[in-house]
């Protein structure tokens, strides 16, 4: 019998496997299609402290082995997120969840972390500091170590959860990035949001997108996340929470021997519902393959 | 909702650049006419969102146009092949206001929603118009098969070159009817939007990511509040509809 626990910022999972903010609403939609207690933990929709409705459509196109989306943190705001969508989330999973959390300025953040604090079940804070699909905030917080680790100093003051900064691929030196947040209080990093990308349809010679530009996820981006979780493994101590194009059982090791902890499924949810019931219930099988008796023990195991 | 193989079993050509699908499978989730499926293609990533024409038993009819490298693949896949599909994605329409003489209005890919619909509509004993409106002749599909239900048939092509020349809206002012569906490019839902003082039910199309209501790819504001086109959608009504 294998071990697929793992301890993430003290707090036990029984599986490294969590869906990405942003591809798993407020989980109570997938419920409908299986036992969402099964999942390590999954963190919700990214919230911000006032409602978003986001950016105009199309926001989506398809690319080789991924898509782009340019949807832009909608959201219902912090308030309704507390009072109408987590109640229909925690009716429906009894772990504690990832709240994943936007900002458009350093005091927005601390405001939507302290409304939030509060409630219990929420078991992580996960600062988004990488969006690159909305203007003024989101990813340019995530590009410079100087406003992250300030991002990362003032939410550190209003709560004592574990923090975990999401950061952007979109840098010259993300481990430099991830020491700024580890120096600032943060408890952990994740990592990568989506790859700025653009895509031009031939007929109408203009972004298929609205926005212009969209985040690139799914498979195509995988060696990217995998090269840059090495990388920021080598840099910090705080665990790295890994993602880019996750879809299989093999990709979760894959990851975690590059260094994660934990892994966040993201594109892959939206092609296939059941995805990570599919990679939770094939890691044991996987884990005997490659002679793994306890995932715990494979983490940066590539170095 | 559903995932699940589906077979192949009839693909033909009907009109220009359109084709007739047949698959067999698990139809049991397809509650409701104007709902789709979202068919899983070797070599996409994203699936390709078609609505339903036609639900029959096992049996499940599309009607798509070719328009990208999804669609091609599609129309060049033999008989037999199996395929991954999401089924009874979306709301669909609600019958239940048709009144006696509902009149359905469907635009070039627009068009298939209507059949099923038409079907359970004249099978509740509905007196039903059905107009449908296309470029021209050589696009034209399904007239024959809204006939042979029962329905009152109006065809409309942009140039003329069978039935009433111009746009749906121009067959609207001699049909008397209660209540109206309609499906079809987004000018001509507003134009039927703004032609029309009936109330009616309108089904929207948007790039859609995943078709289920997890991604919010495919928001629209509407004057409840924003809608999500695959999951509080793709059918709209009047009085909702914010242009």
């Amino acid at each position: 019998m294998v071990n697929t626990k793992v301890s993430l910022c003290g707090t036990e999972l029984d599986n490294p496997v969590i869906p990405a903010s942003g591809t798993f609403g407020f989980g109570y939609e997938f419920a409908e299609l299986y036992d969402i207690n099964l999942l390590g933990t999954l963190s919700f929709k990214g919230t911000t402290l006032a409602p978003r409705f986001g950016n105009p459509t199309p926001r989506i196109a398809e690319a080789h082995s991924g898509m782009l989306n340019a949807v832009g943190l909608q959201n219902p705001g912090v308030e309704k997120v507390i009072s109408e969508e987590l109640p229909k989330l925690f009716e429906v999973f009894n772990k504690p969840v990832m709240a994943n959390v936007s900002g458009f300025s350093v005091d927005e953040y601390v405001k939507t972390v302290e409304m939030l604090d509060s409630v219990e079940g929420i078991g992580w804070f996960e600062i988004n500091i990488s969006c690159p699909n909305v203007h003024g905030g989101g990813m340019s917080f995530g590009t410079s170590p100087a406003a992250a680790e300030e991002v990362t100093r003032a939410v550190r003051r209003v709560t004592d959860k574990p923090i975990i900064i999401k950061l952007s691929p979109n840098v010259t030196d993300i481990a430099s990035i991830a020491k700024a947040c580890e120096a600032g209080g943060a408890d952990g990093v994740s990592l990568i949001n989506t790859l700025l990308g653009m895509r031009i349809d031939l007929k109408t010679r203009k972004p298929l997108i609205k926005n212009k530009t969209g985040g690139l996820s799914g498979p195509a981006i995988k060696p990217v996340a995998v090269r840059m979780v090495y990388q920021v493994y080598d840099a910090v101590k705080i665990p790295i929470v890994g993602m880019g194009g996750i879809s299989s059982a093999e990709d979760v090791i894959e990851f975690m021997l590059a260094g994660a902890t934990a892994v966040e499924v993201g594109a892959e949810n939206l092609v296939n519902p059941y995805a990570c019931r599919d990679i939770i219930e094939d890691l044991p099988r996987v884990m005997e393959k490659y002679k793994i008796n306890s995932l715990d023990e494979i983490i940066g195991g590539a170095h | 909702m559903l995932d699940s193989i589906f077979t192949l079993k009839e693909s033909r050509k009907i009109a220009k650049n359109t084709y007739e699908w047949v698959m067999e499978g698990d139809t049991s989730h397809i509650t409701a006419p104007g709902q789709f499926v979202n068919i899983k293609l070797d070599g996409f990533y994203l699936r390709r969102p078609i609505s339903v024409a036609d639900v029959e038993g096992n049996n499940l009819t599309i009607v798509y146009k070719v328009v990208g490298e999804g669609t091609e693949k599609m129309a060049n896949m033999p008989v037999g092949s199996e395929l991954l599909v999401l089924s009874g994605l979306g709301n669909g329409y609600d019958l239940a206001p048709s009144g006696d003489a509902p009149l359905l209005i469907g635009g070039g890919a627009g068009v298939p929603p209507m059949f099923l619909l038409a079907r359970r509509l004249t099978t509740l004993g509905k007196s039903v118009s059905v107009i449908l409106g296309f470029g021209s002749a050589d696009e034209i599909f399904y007239k024959d098969k809204f006939e042979k239900l029962g329905a009152e048939v109006y065809v409309t092509t942009a140039d003329g070159s069978e039935g009433v020349k111009g746009f749906v809206t121009d067959a609207m002012p001699e049909i008397s009817y209660s209540y109206f569906y309609t499906c079809g490019p987004e000018p001509m839902l507003k134009a039927v939007y703004d032609g029309s003082s009936a109330s009616g039910q309108f089904s929207f199309e948007e790039r859609m990511g995943c078709g289920f209501g997890a991604c919010m790819g495919c928001t629209c504001e509407t004057k409840y509040g924003n809608k999500r086109i695959c999951r509080d959608g793709p059918v709209l009504v009047k009085e909702e509809i914010i242009w």
